[in-house]
């Protein structure tokens, strides 16, 4: 080290690093990396676990509330189906409930953010008043609601946690517009005559990415649990499709002869849950340097 | 200060009147005669014809409306469709219990959430705030209701200790009553002294980063002070408006709740009535707990404007 | 003797890149009445440096060796609760930031009458009176009425006046002021220098005033020790400093002086300061000085005496060219 260039000073580091070192300062914790290795497993499970397993639905009469065996690994069920495959199954429904709800909420509220953000002066307030007053409904009000109206299903737990997640996302896309709108190279856009909708695209949207990332791994979980209570309580998805919130009510059932039935769908609830929660932590710890840790 | 709370008691209201109107709208917004929903499918035509009185249902809209929230106000919420009983009586009756769970459930939620998030906070990186961020990341991935089953697993089948479900009135036996009480109170309590733990440790540490903290120790108090006094009373603030923002959660844990342990209480009547299509009975579930969520956010206002000074003193809003 | 001697005293911090040393070996000492200055940018090490002196870094990160004696009593070995004895009462402090440093939620007068109440045993009611008259020793107007005020409906100059009247309510032996004057406006900045000057003539309190700023340390300090990456650099007293600077960093500090802009022009310093994260064996500042030459690479410049004083760390020291 003779004419060896003196560190770079963090003003001098290219903003190429950025990604990097939050790269760098993620895959260093245990905890987030958990978390990834949680949710990779759910998304397998989701996605491989029911081509992989048999029929949720064959019954086998002969092995009715069987205990874990060689034939039925997990067990069976009061009709005698296979709870591996109807685990499997399950958490097919409770992805599709994160997914399409947590979509569902960004399809609609990115938008409603935007808009509200840019024409601040007569439609913000608006906007902000109808958020508040579907803040002043609990999620299970809606859920309730559009049980009541459309029937239990599927569909009504995607839209009544869709519709739940919505005012996080119009506040957080719309707190980005009123924060970015009041940046320079914004400002110099406008002098320049970049239309309304160029700015939002160009730079508005870009910088909601990370805050609705971080939200999305509070919603999913949200959903999934969202999913689960509402098909346990029989309000979302119907028996025989096998939801672990649907075999949880049959476990509760049979709590004395066969607690495993109890046991793995909601093993399979609290970890795809808890690695969603780890994940949001590590990559709020890294996005976001304002929170808390 | 007075000022604050009458616009927040103004924008309760203005929320209470949209609230009303959406139940009014969703109501007669289902397929088939509104008087007939309201009655019950099975029910006889003079009840139906009596209903279709009652609430004006031949008149237009607006009407039906002003008739709507007369009888509302006037503490009629009409009759369920099984059993021909006042709404409001079934109300007055299992409120209690509803209430009774949740205030328990907020007391386990408060006392462990808030000391475990202190405690985590001030010996942060250290095994006590492994322990509470442990269990804060449990507490709030195991849904209420799993841990619900578990807890009578335990308990009631394997240890025998408590009793697996049921209720008996505090009025009857207070001692029955707390034993079955209690396992409840706790599976509801765990979620929400989860998030609070949460909220309060972060709330924590970023007073204890505070300059006004630096400003404590350099007067040389007393840790027990500069935490206790100095971090703590600012970080109420957080807390309060956590339990504000969980409100409609707790209200969602105590209807699980209540499903698992057969407690005849608010959120049982709720599902029972989403399962039997009783109207009359769902109306009020709604409107009930609109009510509650938004007065308890009024309560959580007024708490806030009394912990911030700047609020307290000039009237102005938070923002 | 000195009232406070530091000797040595070397601070680093543990960070996610490694352990960022801040202070690197300074010694100095502060004589009962005096006030000295501490100056250089931001960054330097001066305000680590004086708070290693009540302890007030986070204890967890912190690196400390060296030996800092108050009135020849070892600080840095003392536990925790013989160290808060003295905080506050012996030695206390007056903080940057005056909008942050008070706590919003307690009134003016409690946030002083607790120090009372911790170190000279007041009760409330006693404390209360004492803090009004406090109050009102740092220029409050209607200290009866302040007293019962939140620190959001005082201004940020009345702000700082009431951490200065809870830092001397004790009537401490030193005084450690961190950039006091900076958040404020010009108008105000006097006046809180004069508080100081007054403590010192009627208490003989010992100030280490923080600063960045040299038309502050001309206006009210005896002797300057200027910093640079964590060292000493320069130590005179005042008018020997400003009328003979003999390094050449301090003669740049002086060149952006608003008085000394040439044609409305402040000069800067050109360059940046090097990484705290490592400490070649050589002179800092050479990258950015008008006068390196080949030596300032091959060795660090010791502090030496240039005269009577007057020390400074630079191989080609010398007065303005």
């Amino acid at each position: 080290m003779t004419e060896a260039p003196a560190p770079p000073s963090a003003a001098e580091a290219p903003p190429r690093r950025g990604a990097a070192r939050a790269w760098r300062r993620f895959r260093r914790r245990p905890m987030p990396m958990t978390g990834l290795v949680l949710v990779a497993g759910f998304l397998l499970l989701a996605i491989a676990g029911p081509l992989a397993t048999g029929d949720p639905a064959a019954q086998d009469y002969a092995a009715t509330l069987a205990p874990p065996s060689g034939a039925h690994p997990l067990g069976t069920d009061d009709l005698g189906r296979d709870a591996l495959a109807r685990v499997a199954h399950g958490a097919q429904v409770s992805l599709q409930a994160g997914v399409l709800s947590t979509l569902l909420a960004m399809a609609a509220g990115i938008p409603i953010g935007l808009v509200a953000g840019f024409y601040r002066r007569w439609l913000d307030p608006v906007v902000m008043r109808l958020v508040d007053v579907t803040l002043a409904f609990p999620f299970l009000v809606f859920a309730v609601g559009l049980a009541a109206i459309i029937g239990p299903s599927l569909k009504g737990v995607v839209l009544a946690l869709g519709f739940s997640q919505l005012p996080a996302v119009i506040r957080i896309t719309r707190g980005e517009v009123l924060s970015i709108r009041e940046m320079d190279y914004v400002s110099a856009a406008v002098a320049d005559g970049a239309s309304d909708g160029y700015i939002m695209l160009r730079y508005v949207l870009p910088n909601c990415a990370a805050p609705l990332i971080v939200q999305a791994t509070v919603a999913i979980p949200a959903a999934i649990i969202g999913e689960a209570t509402l098909s346990f309580l029989g309000l979302g998805v119907q028996p025989p499709t096998p939801s672990w919130g649907v075999m949880l009510t049959t476990a509760q059932q049979y709590l004395d002869v066969a607690p495993w039935l109890a046991i793995w769908p909601g093993l399979m609830i609290a970890l795809a849950t808890l690695g969603f929660n780890l994940l949001g932590d590590g990559l709020r710890d890294v996005l976001d340097p304002r929170s808390g840790r | 200060m007075v000022w604050f709370i009458l616009r927040r008691a103004g924008s309760a209201v203005i929320v209470l009147f949209l609230a009303s109107v959406l139940i009014f709208l969703g109501i007669r917004a289902l397929p088939g005669d509104p008087a007939v929903v309201m009655a019950g499918e099975d029910a006889s035509p003079s009840l139906i014809e009596a209903i279709r009185r009652d609430y004006g249902l031949d008149k237009p809209l607006p009407a039906q409306y002003v008739d709507y929230l007369g009888q509302t106000l006037s503490g009629n919420l009409g009759r369920s469709t099984q059993d021909q009983l006042p709404v409001a009586g079934i109300l007055a009756e299992r409120l209690p219990v509803t209430l009774e769970l949740s205030a328990l459930a907020l007391l386990v939620a408060i006392v462990v959430g808030v000391g475990a998030g202190i405690v985590a906070a001030v010996r942060r990186d250290r095994l006590p705030d492994y322990v509470a961020t442990g269990f804060g990341l449990a507490g709030l991935s195991i849904p209420h209701f799993w841990l619900g089953l578990l807890g009578i697993l335990l308990f009631a089948v394997t240890l025998r200790w408590l009793p697996a479900s049921g209720y008996v009135p505090f009025t009857q036996d207070p001692g029955q009553n707390l034993q079955r009480m209690i396992l409840p109170a706790l599976v509801l309590g765990t979620g929400f002294a989860a998030i609070l733990m949460r909220q309060t440790r972060s709330a924590m540490l970023g007073a204890l980063s505070a300059d006004y903290v630096r400003t404590a120790r350099s007067k040389g108090l007393a840790e027990v002070k500069v935490v206790g006094a100095h971090a703590l009373r600012n970080s109420l603030t957080t807390v309060v408006t956590v339990l504000g923002l969980q409100l409609g959660a707790l209200i969602s844990g105590a209807v699980v709740t209540e499903q698992i342990f057969v407690i005849p209480g608010f959120g049982k009547l709720t599902v029972d009535a989403v399962l039997t299509r009783n109207y009359p009975v769902i109306q009020a579930v709604v409107l009930i707990t609109v009510i509650g969520y938004v007065l308890v956010n009024l309560l959580v206002d007024i708490a806030y404007a009394f912990l911030n000074p700047r609020i307290r003193l000039s009237g102005s809003g938070h923002d | 003797m000195s009232l406070l001697r530091i000797t040595d005293l070397t601070v680093g911090f543990d960070t996610d890149d490694g352990l960022v040393q801040a202070v690197k070996g300074i010694s100095l000492e502060l004589a009962e009445g005096e006030i000295l200055a501490l100056c250089g940018e931001s960054g330097c090490g001066k305000s680590v440096t004086a708070m290693s002196v009540p302890r007030l870094l986070p204890p967890e990160t912190t690196r400390l060796s060296g030996s800092i004696e108050l009135d020849g009593r070892e600080l840095t070995e003392l536990p925790e609760s013989q160290l808060r004895r003295i905080r506050g009462k012996d030695v206390s402090v007056v903080f940057q930031e005056p909008m942050t440093s008070l706590n919003p939620s307690f009134t003016v007068g409690y946030q002083i009458a607790e120090v009372l109440r911790r170190h000279e045993g007041l009760s409330r009611r006693a404390a209360r009176d004492r803090a009004v008259e406090l109050l009102e020793l740092v220029g409050i107007p209607l200290p009866a009425r302040r007293v019962k005020e939140y620190p959001h409906q005082l201004s940020g100059g009345m702000r700082q006046r009431v951490m200065i009247a809870i830092a001397v309510a004790c009537s401490p032996r030193v005084l450690i002021a961190d950039e006091p004057t900076t958040a404020l406006d010009v108008t105000i900045q006097a006046g809180v220098l004069d508080v100081f000057r007054d403590l010192r003539d009627r208490l003989g309190t010992a100030v280490i005033l923080i600063t960045h700023d040299l038309g502050v340390v001309a206006d009210i300090a005896d002797r300057a020790v200027v910093m640079y990456a964590g060292r000493a650099v320069e130590q005179a007293p005042v008018d020997e400093l400003f009328a003979r600077p003999r390094h050449p960093y301090t003669l740049g500090l002086m060149r952006a002086l608003p008085s000394a802009a040439v044609n409305g022009r402040l000069a800067e310093i050109p360059g940046l300061v090097p990484s705290p994260l490592s400490d070649p064996d050589e002179c800092a500042f050479h990258a950015r000085c008008p006068r390196a030459q080949a030596d300032c690479v091959l060795k660090r410049p010791e502090l030496v005496r240039q005269a009577d004083e007057h020390l400074a760390a630079c191989f080609h020291p010398g007065g303005p060219s």
